[in-house]
C-alpha cells in the first residue's frame, strides 16, 4: 500500500501515548456518560427540580460529547470514511448543543443563585421572628405574673398583708435571694425597712433618706439598678467570697387622697416614696432582664395604687371610730346635762315651797298686824316689813320664773280666753294707781281683733300687766295710752329678726303702750331687757322695781313666737314699749270649749230679763208668734219684724239681742253682715242669735264666718231660752254643741 | 167638783195626745207661755196656726195640679208649714212635712199627692181632737179654775 501524505506514519514511541490517549478517552466516554445517567436517576428521585429541560439539555450535551470522545476512539488508527462523517456529525451536534446549553446558563445561572439568596433571607426572617416569638412568650408570661401579682395584692386591703403578699409574690416569681421595702420615717427624714422577704421581724434599721443612691432611684419611674454595697442592699447575712447577685430598686409612690386630680393621673411631684429592693441570688450569675424590670415597675405601681386604698380604708374606719367614740362622749354629757337639770329643778321645786311659805307667812301676819292697834312708830315699822316682804315674794317669784324660762322647761298654756277682757282687768288692776297719779289711760281696741283667742291668758296678762305698770311707773304726769290690734305683714318687715310666718289658724297681736313721762335714753335701751340691769339715769327710779320685769316679759314674749322692743327720743319725751304675740284663732273645735249647758236650775241664774229689748225676726208667722211669746214669757220687750228689709229699718243699738230665724228663704247671713256694718262698735252692738231647725255643720260654720254671736236649735223650751239669754248676756257668744 | 174632772180629763186627754204622737213637747212649752200677761197665748196660736195650714194646703194642693208642677213651690210651702206645726209641737204633720220635703226634692208626684193627702187627713185629724182640749180649757177658765200644766 502506498502511503499518503496524509497520515504521517507514527513513531514507535507515540504508540505509548497513543495508548494513554486511548485509554483517557475510553475513561472520559464513561464518565460523559455515566454523568447523564446519574443526573437522570437523582433528578427522577426528587420530585420538586424546576429545571428538567436544562438538564435535558445538559444530558444530551454530555452524552455528545462523550459520544465524540467515544468516536475519537476509532481515530487513532485507520478509519473509514463513514467513521469521519460519524464524528463530525457527531461534534457538530455537540458544537450546537453546548452552545445552546451555555446560552441557556446565562439564563439560570442568575435565577439559581437568587433562590439561594431567597433562602438565606428566608433562614434570616425565620431567625428574626423566633427571637420574636421569645419576646412576646416572655411578654405573655410577665403579664401573668403581674396579672397574679396584682390579684394577690389587691385581694385584701388590709396595708400589711399587701406589701407581704407583694414582697413574696415578687419573690417567687423572679426567684429572688431577698426583696426588702423601705417606708419613710414619719419625720420624712429617714427610711426605715419594714417588711423583708426572708427574715422574719426586721429590726428597723434605718437610713438616712438623703443618700445620692436613693434620691437617684427615687427621681425616675424606673427600676434602677443599685450596687450591691449600698446601705440599702445591705440585708443579707454576708454570702462570704462569691459575687453577690445584682440588685434593683424601685420608687413605690405613697399616694393620698389629695393626689388624685380629677384629670391627672397623680403629679409626679408627689413626696413621699417607699423603696422596694431586690435582689437576685448570689453567685447565680443571672442578669436582670428588660422583661423582669418591667415586671417590677408594674407591680410597684400597683401596690401604691392598693397601698392608697388600704389608707383609705384606714381613714374612714378611724373617723368612723372616732365619730362613735364622740357620740359616746355626747351622750354622756347629754344624761349628765339633763341629770343636772333635773336636780335643779327638784331643788327649784323644793325651794319654792321652802321659800314661799315663810314669805307667805311673813306678808300675811305682817297684814293682820297693821289692822291691830300699833303706834305710830310701830305702823311704820309693820308698813316697811310689809313692802320688803312683797317685793322679796315677787323678787322670788321673778327669779322662779326666769329660772324656769331660761333652762326652757317653762311651757305655755294653750286655752281659749277672751282677749278684750284681758286687756280690761288690765285697766281695771291699774286704773287705781294712774288715777293716784292723775295719769289717764286711754285703751283702744280695734275692730278686727278677735274677741276670742288661744294662748296663754295668764302670762300674757303677766306681759301686759309688767309693759302698762312700767308706763305708770316711769311717768308723772301726762296720759297712758294702750293699743291693740292684728298685725299686718307689712309691719313685720321693719322690725329686725323678727321673721313670722303667717297662717290661717294664727294671727299677730300687737299691743303698743306709750307713755309720756321720764323717757329712756336710746343707748340704755338695749340695757332694759337683761336680767337685773336697772337705768342710771332714772332720777325717779322707783326702788320698787328689781329689773326682772321686763327681762320675764321678754322671755314669755319670745316664747309666744313674738317680739317686744322699746322706743324712746330721749329723756324726757316719753316712751312707746310695743310687743307682738302670736296667738290662735278660735275655731269650731275650739268652741266646743265654752259647751252649752242650759242651766236649768233656774235659781241661781239670772232672770232678770226684764225690759230687755230683743228682736225676732221670721217669716213663719207661727214661729214669730211662738217666739214672741217665749220671750215675753221671760219679760222681754219683743218686736217682731218679717223680713230682713223691715228688720234693717227697725233694729237700733237699744235691741240687745237679735233673733233671727236662718232656716226660712230670707239670707239671714247676708242680714247679720249689714248689721254688723251698720254697727261697727263690738261692745254695744245687738248680739245675733241663730234660729235653726238643721243639725248640720254647714249652718253652724255659716253663722260663725258671718260673725253672729250665737246659735240655738227650734224647738226651744222656756228654761232653754232662759239658759241662752242669761248666757248669753254674760259671755257675748253662745253656740249650741250640735 | 166639775173642774177638777175637768182638769183630769183635760189631762188624759192631752196624754193620750201626746202618747199617739199628735202632740209634742213644744205643745207643753207653749203653754207654759201663757200667763197673766197673755191669757189667751194657746188659744190664739193655734187658732193662727188652723187659718195659716188651711191656706198651706190649698196652696199645696194648687200647686200640684199645675202643669208642670212647680215643685220648689211645693216646697217652699211644706217648708213652712213644717216650720209652723215646729212651732206648736204638732208631731205627726211635722212629721209628715219631713217626707213631703225628701219627696218634693225627688220631685215624684205621685209620692207628693199621696203625702198631700196624708197631710190633710192628719191636720183634720189633729183639729178634731184639738176641739174638745179647747173646749175643757174654757169650761175650766170660765169657771175660775186653772189650767193644769203637764210637766
Amino acid at each position: 500500500m502506498e502511503s499518503c501524505n496524509c497520515v504521517e506514519p507514527q513513531l514507535p514511541t507515540d504508540e505509548l501515548l497513543m495508548k494513554y490517549q486511548y485509554i483517557s478517552d475510553f475513561f472520559i466516554a464513561i464518565a460523559y456518560f455515566s454523568i447523564p445517567l446519574l443526573l437522570i436517576y437523582f433528578v427522577k428521585k426528587s420530585a420538586v427540580f424546576p429545571y428538567r429541560w436544562v438538564l435535558v439539555q445538559f444530558g444530551a450535551f454530555i452524552v455528545l460529547c462523550g459520544a465524540t470522545h467515544l468516536i475519537n476512539l476509532w481515530t487513532f488508527t485507520m478509519h473509514s470514511r463513514t467513521v469521519a462523517i460519524v464524528m463530525t456529525t457527531a461534534k457538530i451536534l455537540t458544537a450546537v448543543v453546548s452552545c445552546a446549553t451555555a446560552l441557556m446558563l446565562v439564563h439560570i445561572i442568575p435565577d439559581l443563585l437568587s433562590v439561594k439568596t431567597r433562602e438565606l433571607f428566608l433562614k434570616n426572617k425565620a431567625a428574626e421572628l423566633d427571637r420574636e416569638m421569645g419576646l412576646i412568650r416572655t411578654q405573655e408570661e410577665t403579664g401573668r405574673h403581674v396579672r397574679m401579682l396584682t390579684h394577690e395584692i389587691r385581694s385584701t386591703l388590709d396595708r400589711h398583708t399587701i406589701l407581704k403578699t407583694t414582697l413574696v409574690e415578687l419573690g417567687r416569681t423572679l426567684a429572688l435571694e431577698e426583696c426588702a421595702l423601705w417606708m419613710p420615717t414619719r419625720t420624712g427624714l429617714e427610711l426605715q425597712l419594714s417588711y423583708t422577704l426572708r427574715q422574719q421581724n426586721p429590726v428597723g434599721y434605718t437610713v438616712p433618706i438623703h443618700h445620692p443612691v436613693i434620691n437617684q432611684v427615687f427621681s425616675s419611674n424606673c427600676a434602677v439598678p443599685i450596687s450591691p454595697n449600698c446601705p440599702v442592699a445591705k440585708l443579707r447575712p454576708h454570702g462570704g467570697k462569691f459575687m453577690p447577685g445584682e440588685v434593683v430598686a424601685v420608687r413605690v409612690p405613697l399616694l393620698h387622697l389629695s393626689n388624685f386630680q380629677i384629670y391627672d393621673w397623680p403629679e409626679v411631684s408627689t413626696r413621699n416614696y417607699a423603696l422596694m429592693v431586690l435582689m437576685l441570688p448570689s453567685d447565680s450569675a443571672r442578669q436582670w432582664h428588660e422583661h423582669e424590670l418591667e415586671l417590677v415597675e408594674v407591680v410597684a405601681d400597683q401596690v401604691a395604687v392598693a397601698l392608697s386604698h388600704a389608707a383609705i380604708l384606714e381613714e374612714s374606719m378611724r373617723a368612723r371610730d372616732m365619730l362613735m367614740e364622740q357620740n359616746v362622749a355626747l351622750d354622756l354629757a347629754r344624761r349628765e346635762a339633763e341629770t343636772a337639770i333635773r336636780t335643779r329643778n327638784d331643788f327649784l321645786a323644793v325651794m319654792n315651797h321652802e321659800m314661799r311659805t315663810p314669805m307667805h307667812a311673813t306678808i300675811a301676819l305682817s297684814s293682820l298686824l297693821q289692822e291691830t292697834e300699833l303706834t305710830a312708830e310701830q305702823r311704820l315699822m309693820v308698813e316697811t316689813i310689809l313692802k320688803s316682804s312683797n317685793l322679796l315674794a315677787t323678787l322670788i317669784n321673778d327669779v322662779l320664773d326666769l329660772s324656769r324660762l331660761e333652762d326652757g322647761s317653762l311651757q305655755l298654756e294653750e286655752a281659749t280666753f277672751n282677749l278684750h277682757s284681758v286687756f280690761r282687768e288690765v285697766l281695771n288692776l291699774i286704773k287705781p294707781v294712774a288715777s293716784v297719779k292723775k295719769l289717764s289711760l286711754n285703751l283702744q281696741i280695734a275692730a278686727d281683733l278677735p274677741a276670742y283667742a288661744i294662748g296663754d291668758e295668764k302670762r300674757l296678762m303677766q306681759t301686759l300687766l309688767n309693759v302698762v305698770g312700767n308706763a305708770v311707773k316711769f311717768s308723772k304726769e301726762g296720759s297712758i295710752s294702750i293699743t291693740a290690734f292684728v298685725a299686718k305683714p307689712e309691719s313685720y318687715s321693719r322690725i329686725p329678726d323678727f321673721h313670722p310666718v303667717p297662717s290661717d289658724s294664727h294671727f299677730y297681736l300687737r299691743v303698743q303702750v306709750k307713755d309720756s313721762g321720764a323717757g329712756i335714753n336710746p343707748q340704755d335701751i338695749p340695757k332694759l331687757f337683761t336680767k337685773f340691769a336697772q337705768s342710771q339715769t332714772l332720777a325717779t327710779r322707783n326702788p320698787a322695781g328689781s329689773g326682772l320685769g321686763l327681762a320675764i316679759c321678754k322671755r314669755f314674749v319670745n316664747l309666744m313666737e313674738g317680739e317686744i322692743w322699746i322706743e324712746s327720743e330721749g329723756a324726757g319725751k316719753g316712751c312707746t314699749a310695743t310687743f307682738m304675740v302670736k296667738l290662735g284663732i278660735p275655731d269650731q273645735s275650739n268652741e266646743s270649749k265654752l259647751p252649752f249647758a242650759p242651766k236649768n236650775t233656774g235659781s241661781h241664774v239670772s232672770t232678770n230679763f226684764a225690759g230687755l229689748k230683743v228682736l225676732v225676726m221670721d217669716d213663719n208667722g207661727i214661729s214669730r208668734s211662738v217666739t214672741k211669746g217665749l220671750l215675753m214669757h221671760l219679760g222681754c220687750a219683743v218686736t217682731t219684724v218679717s223680713s230682713s228689709e223691715e228688720c234693717l229699718r227697725v233694729v237700733s243699738l237699744e235691741h240687745k239681742v237679735i233673733f233671727m230665724d236662718v232656716c226660712t228663704g230670707l239670707d239671714g247671713y247676708e242680714l247679720a253682715v249689714r248689721i254688723h256694718e251698720k254697727f261697727t262698735n263690738r261692745l254695744d252692738r245687738p248680739l245675733i242669735v241663730a234660729l235653726t231647725g238643721n243639725t248640720n255643720k254647714v249652718t253652724k260654720e255659716k253663722c260663725m264666718r258671718v260673725g253672729m254671736n250665737g246659735l240655738i236649735l227650734k224647738p226651744v223650751s222656756v228654761e232653754k231660752m232662759r239658759g241662752v239669754l242669761s248666757e248669753l248676756l254674760e259671755r257675748r257668744v253662745l253656740f249650741e254643741t250640735l | 167638783m166639775d173642774v177638777i174632772q175637768w182638769q183630769k180629763q183635760l189631762l188624759d186627754h192631752q196624754a193620750v195626745m201626746l202618747r199617739e204622737g199628735f202632740l209634742d213637747d213644744q205643745f207643753i212649752q207653749l203653754q207654759k207661755l201663757q200667763d197673766d200677761s197673755s191669757p189667751d197665748f194657746v188659744i190664739e196660736v193655734m187658732t193662727m196656726f188652723f187659718e195659716d195650714s188651711e191656706n198651706l194646703l190649698n196652696n199645696m194642693k194648687r200647686a200640684l195640679e199645675q202643669e208642670p208642677v212647680d215643685f220648689r213651690q211645693v216646697d217652699a210651702h211644706v217648708h213652712q208649714f213644717k216650720g209652723s206645726s215646729a212651732s206648736v209641737g204638732a208631731g205627726r204633720i211635722k212629721n209628715v212635712c219631713a217626707t213631703f220635703r225628701d219627696l218634693c226634692e225627688a220631685q215624684k208626684l205621685e209620692g207628693c199627692v199621696t203625702c198631700l193627702q196624708q197631710l190633710q187627713h192628719e191636720y183634720s185629724l189633729l183639729k178634731s181632737n184639738l176641739q174638745p182640749l179647747f173646749r175643757l180649757r174654757q169650761q175650766i177658765q170660765a169657771a175660775g179654775g186653772s189650767i193644769p200644766i203637764m210637766d
